[in-house]
């Protein structure tokens, strides 16, 4: 399903905004008149304010919302979209968990079995696939909801602030593995943080939104070749785009 | 993706865990710690229940003379009338045994029609509406006020019985199942109307299973009351098998305090079987995922 009224050269990316505005029934201008476009093989990542309408642009373009502006333009059959929560159901193990989507979509047992092993795999929970979700670390609830996306191969990853919750080291070595899924899968990533370092390390684009009204305010191509060494957040280029970033998160709070 | 420090770490705190249970040594450890556990929870009921017994005898030998002492015998006499002699016993048993077969017919209905209504409640949310403050004042007329009502709609017999078990027991079988279908977290939801499911599916694979620990909290509760309404439509219909309920009323007509007091504590021990037996099944059912101890959703 292409859910998109505007046939321009947009279409041609793997999730397109255009001009979309987001004002709430209680009449709050949540989003205001923002564009982009997420290519294949790009990762771009939204850092602003709490409240600035980063997350409803992720709901915006899974459909989970209805943009009241504008138009998104997106394959929404297997986009994958990981939470801020892990949104684990208790009552299943994590190898229950990873299958989820595969089952609601459809897939017989033994290819739902195999994805998901896959995907336990590759995200290093292997051995963890009959451990209920109250055994995990929140570190390792956050992979398990990365598996059970992975499994769809989405062409689309949204992610909405994935690793708020975890602590400081356990977010590096996440970083360093959502990078190296990103090198491996290919997809068109949507990476929502408050984190610069955070952003600065996995993205190929970082965009810097205002508060409320959300308006996307800055862009910072990202020039470091991939795969990138966690130890690049100490090399001077980045400590000097990280500034740089933080310099118009500053400017877009006022 | 090879070794991280973190999971590499964590497996190491469940394989401690884990081996607490399986290695042969600290099983010893953990099996006197556990006797030890045992006599800690043991020694202060016991003696409270002693103090109890205490009194008891005090009351009955120090307060009452011969003349009023049937108004409570000691317990000994309780064992010994009650307990020991066996034409009392089996007639207790045998009402005991009317009594649970009317709690367990009228708890099954009351489940039925309970899972019906709360599932029904949860789809549509005008029927949650409009059937709410009725189901509350349902639950706040008491029973006894409703039992002469009964009688002339259903008889004396076990019919009325089973209806008073499940007016008394429907009640937290519907708020607590409409609780726990409700309780599903809003980014669960959001998974599943990601994936298109539909509303069969997300009952099904949402709602339930999220559901099962406010159930079971329900079950444990409506399975006590169902007991108490078995014995209470038992003593006033008085009629049809005989249950404990006709047995109470016919032992406090006769001044037999020995054997009414000996019904009091068989008809208590049902209602503690009972939960048990849900405790038991809640444990089987959902202990593996669920780690909550009081039992979730409350009515």
């Amino acid at each position: 399903m292409i859910t998109t009224n505007a046939p321009d050269k947009r279409t041609t990316a793997a999730l397109s905004f255009h001009n979309i505005g987001m004002t709430f029934p209680d009449g709050t201008v949540a989003i205001d008149d923002v564009s982009f476009d997420v290519d294949k093989g790009e990762f771009i990542t939204i850092v602003g304010p709490s409240g600035c309408g980063k997350s409803t642009l992720l709901k915006i373009a899974s459909g989970l919302l209805d943009n009241t502006k504008g138009t998104v333009a997106v394959d929404r059959d297997r986009i994958g979209y990981v939470f801020q929560d892990a949104t684990l159901l208790h009552w299943r193990t994590v190898r229950a968990n990873v299958e989820l989507f595969a089952e609601l979509h459809g897939i017989d047992s033994s290819e739902r079995r195999h994805l998901a092993q896959d995907a336990i795999d590759l995200v290093g929970l292997t051995g963890f696939e009959n451990h209920y979700p109250k055994s995990l670390s929140g570190g390792m609830k956050m992979r398990a909801s990365l598996a059970r996306t992975l499994t769809l191969k989405p062409p689309v990853f949204l992610f909405d602030e994935p690793f708020g919750a975890v602590d400081e080291i356990t977010r590096e070595h996440l970083n360093d593995e959502t990078q190296q899924l990103f090198l491996k899968e290919g997809f068109a990533g949507l990476f929502i943080t408050h984190s610069i370092s955070e952003a600065v390390f996995m993205s190929t684009k970082v965009l810097v939104m205002s508060a409320r009204p959300g308006r996307i305010v800055a862009e910072f191509p990202v020039p470091f070749d991939y795969p990138r060494h966690p130890d690049i957040r100490f090399e001077p280029e980045f400590a000097k785009l990280s500034g740089e970033i933080s310099h118009a998160l500053r400017g877009s709070h006022s | 993706m090879t070794a991280i420090d973190d999971t590499s770490t964590e497996p190491r705190q469940s394989a401690t865990a884990s081996s607490i249970v399986h290695d042969a040594t600290p099983v010893i450890v953990a099996g006197t710690s556990r006797a030890r556990t045992l006599f800690d929870n043991l020694w202060s009921p016991a003696v409270f229940g002693a103090f109890v017994i205490g009194i008891w005898y005090l009351v009955s030998y120090g307060l009452l003379d011969e003349q009023r002492r049937f108004l409570l015998r000691p317990p000994h006499r309780v064992i010994s009338e009650g307990f020991l002699k066996w034409d009392t016993l089996s007639e207790l048993l045998l009402a005991l045994w009317s009594s649970t077969k009317v709690a367990a017919i009228g708890l099954f209905i009351a489940i039925c029609l309970g899972f019906f209504l709360a599932v029904i409640m949860s789809q549509t949310k005008v029927v949650e509406r409009a059937l709410f403050p009725y189901l509350v004042t349902l639950q706040a007329v008491p029973i006894l006020a409703l039992t002469p009502l009964i009688s002339f709609w259903w008889g004396t017999g076990q019919t009325s019985r089973v209806v008073v078990c499940v007016i008394i027991s429907i009640f937290p079988l519907i708020v607590n199942t409409l609780f726990g279908l409700q309780s599903a977290e809003r980014g669960m939801h959001d998974l599943f109307t990601l994936h298109h499911a539909n509303r069969i599916t997300r009952l099904r694979k949402l709602m339930f299973p999220a559901a099962m620990p406010a159930i079971f909290a329900g079950l444990r509760i409506s399975a006590g009351l169902s007991v108490i309404g078995a014995v209470v439509g038992d003593f006033f219909f008085g009629k049809g098998d005989v249950g404990i309920g006709q047995l109470v009323r016919r032992y406090a007509n006769q001044l037999q305090g020995e054997e009414l007091i000996t019904s009091v504590i068989l008809s208590s021990a049902l209602g503690v079987a009972v939960f048990l037996l849900f405790t038991w099944l809640q444990n089987k059912a959902i202990g593996k995922w669920y780690d909550g101890s009081s039992g979730g959703g409350g009515a």
